[in-house]
């Protein structure tokens, strides 16, 4: 049982006209088990949040926590944070040329393992992975995402993520830039990952489709670096109708216009 | 003396007619027509001359340093040898130096290392010849050519270590329809400076790889050239260097397109850490006149890992003939990328690992490139020790 837990967060970033903050102030907790969906509007800070979790170098964390199991994930420098047990699938997967898929699967899983995975059945498990989510087992000879489309890039997230089997999985509008196969068929791997155990999720988004094979069990509007409402799956029905007119720009713009 | 004045005048005349490149200068094999480099130079702009003990300039260049040694498969005959056969190969390649120093070493050195392989012979295994430098003091003159007889195919592996203070030339003829790699490491101790100039001349229909390999010395300065002796000859000239603190080492690259039909492709890749290292890399392609229907392609990548270190990249193409079928260059120069180390360190991959992957996958296809399976590892294991030394430091 793991509960990644974040409170009251606030991160910025390094403008040329000086730090700028993009979280005001993040409070929530993900328990085993639990899948939550984050939805609000483009450059509302939903991948900061992802990444300030990842560890990326380039958000400052200013204030506030993060704890995997009462443990403090910002002190730990990013590769530990995933042997901790996290896994963020980005929103736009990183090329990394000259090094293989297959190399960097297995250095991966053998870092987060603790030891080199059995030869045997690692291939048995890379190539099953690989094909659940309908990627041609030759993708392990390539460069990792190197002239990998959107789709591709997307599915070779899920593939790590079932792969190296984490305690919590942040998953970056992994919907994005699929079509409805593939969008079935990452769903399925989300799924399959959390009936592994009891694993927690936290499904960044932009569109209400993937909730539709994907039940999130709490629902959070994100609106300029804050929680703005929160609620069960009702809400992204709502969400779904109505859009996020009623957050953007709240009392103001919204006044009787 | 005869032979080579006669040589000298050959390439002359037939150099006749080169255009006003400011980069290549006519020749001589006459010293005294070469003064001393300042340092001010088009040619000599990036290298650091007081580090080179005046073997550019009037160093006394003394016989017998470095040792020589190596192995004759069959079908290859090598030798130091001396006197009228050794004078009767300077310029064999068609060089006609435009440095002091080569101009030094064609006059000075005492003997040739050469090596030569029969026509319509395939050599099965490499040709290794170790240079082993003694002492950085006293300088000396290295002259070595490697001939290689038509139709022939051979590999010959030139491994430069220990400390010297050289001045080489690598003169290397390869005959119509060869098909020959000639590889040279420069894994020399940190007190040696080498300047060397491999000059190629190409025969018809001929396959010519050179592979440079640098990764030791104080100051390594390579000059690799290629020119062309008929149509349809094709040069690749690879190379793979990685500079340390305080280490300068540069690469020049000139092929000459003087015959139609010739192709040409460089790639070289380097990689550099710690404080005042630099590397240096000029790309001279000249396509002539009558070179029609070539193709040429160059490229420079250059991975820079930590503060403190310079990368020059300097591509130079001269096009005088519309009819070409292909003519580009790139060149790039990154800073280790700090999301290629966050994707990877976010799989779980300590941050060590994660370089060691991305710097090992930069200069893989180069390695294969260099297509000598005996190096492959070594060069990935030297590559490995590079790295060793940064994170140690880090
Ligand atoms: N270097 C920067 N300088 C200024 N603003 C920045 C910088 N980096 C990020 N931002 C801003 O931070 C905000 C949050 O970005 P973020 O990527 O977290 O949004 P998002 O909710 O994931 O959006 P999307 O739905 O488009 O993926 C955006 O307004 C973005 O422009
Ligand atoms: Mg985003």
């Amino acid at each position: 049982m793991s509960t990644l837990e974040i409170r009251d967060l606030h991160v910025s970033v390094d403008t040329e006209d000086g730090p700028k903050e993009i979280l005001k102030g993040v409070t929530l907790t993900i328990n085993a088990g639990e899948t939550h969906a984050i939805m609000g509007p483009n450059g509302s800070g939903k991948s900061t949040l992802a990444y300030s979790i990842a560890g990326h170098p380039k958000y400052t964390i200013t204030s506030g926590t993060v704890t995997l199991d009462g443990q403090d994930v910002l002190a730990m420098a990013v590769d530990e944070r995933a042997r901790a047990g996290l896994f963020l699938a980005m929103q736009y997967p990183v090329e990394v040329p000259g090094v293989s898929v297959s190399n960097f699967l297995r250095t991966a899983k053998t870092a987060i393992a603790g030891e080199a995975p059995k030869l045997r059945t690692w291939i048995k498990d890379v190539n099953t992975a690989m094909e659940r989510v309908n990627m041609d087992t030759t993708f392990a000879t390539r460069n990792v995402n190197e002239g990998f489309s959107g789709g591709e890039k997307k599915r070779h997230e899920i593939v790590q993520l079932e792969l190296l089997d984490p305690k919590v999985a942040v998953l970056d509008e992994t919907d994005s830039g699929l079509d409805i196969d593939a969008l079935r068929i990452v769903s399925e791997g989300v799924n399959r990952f959390k009936e592994n155990g009891d694993k927690g999720v936290l499904l960044i988004t932009h569109y209400t489709r993937i909730l539709r094979y994907i039940k999130p069990d709490f629902v959070h509007v994100f609106v300029d670096g804050r929680i703005a409402e929160e609620g069960g799956s009702e809400l992204a029905d709502k969400l779904e109708s109505e859009g996020y007119a009623a957050y953007v720009g709240a009392g103001a713009a919204g006044a009787g216009a | 003396m005869t032979v080579t004045e006669t040589a000298a005048a050959a390439v002359q005349n037939a150099v006749e007619g080169r255009v006003a490149s400011h980069l290549h200068p006519t020749g001589s094999f006459a010293v005294a027509e070469h003064p001393v480099p300042t340092g001010r130079e088009e040619i000599w702009r990036f290298t650091p001359m007081k580090r080179l003990r005046n073997v550019h300039g009037d160093a006394e260049l003394v016989a017998g340093g470095a040792l020589f040694q190596w192995n004759t498969p069959e079908g290859v005959r090598a030798e130091l040898v001396h006197g009228e056969e050794s004078q009767a190969l300077r310029g064999v390649s068609g060089l006609v130096p435009n440095t002091r120093y080569a101009a030094r070493v064609l006059a000075e050195a005492p003997s040739t290392l050469l090596v030569d392989v029969a026509a319509n012979t395939e050599v099965h295994e490499p040709v290794l010849v170790d240079v082993k430098g003694q002492s950085a003091d006293p300088a000396e003159a290295g002259h070595v050519v490697l001939r290689f007889g038509l139709h022939s195919k051979a590999v010959v592996v030139l491994n430069h270590t220990g400390s010297a203070t050289l001045a080489q030339v690598v003169e290397v003829h390869v005959g119509d329809g060869a098909d020959v790699s000639v590889v040279s490491l420069q894994d020399w101790a940190d007190d040696t400076v080498h300047l060397t100039q491999h000059e190629a001349s190409v025969g018809r229909d001929a396959s010519y790889k050179h592979v440079a390999i640098s990764f030791g010395g104080d100051v390594v300065r390579m000059d690799s050239n290629v020119s062309y002796r008929g149509p349809g000859g094709s040069a690749e000239l690879l190379g793979l260097y990685f500079a340390d603190a305080g280490q300068h080492l540069e690469h020049r690259l000139f092929a000459d397109h003087n015959e139609p039909h010739t192709k040409s492709n460089v790639v070289y890749k380097g990689a550099l850490q710690g404080q005042g290292a630099h590397t240096v890399w000029v790309g001279n392609v000249l396509i002539r006149k009558v070179a029609e229907g070539i193709e040429t392609y160059e490229q420079n990548r250059n991975l820079v890992l930590t503060d403190g270190c310079r990368a020059d990249s300097v591509p130079n193409l001269e096009i005088e003939t519309g009819e070409i079928a292909g003519a580009g260059h790139a060149s790039t120069t990154g800073r280790f990328d700090d999301q290629h180390l966050f994707y990877l360190q976010s799989r779980g991959i300590p941050e060590d690992e994660a370089r060691r992957l991305v710097v090992h996958g930069f200069f893989n296809d180069i390695v294969r490139r260099v297509g000598v399976p005996e190096l492959e590892e070594r060069l990935m294991a030297t590559v490995e020790a590079e790295l060793a030394k940064n994170v140690s430091k880090a």
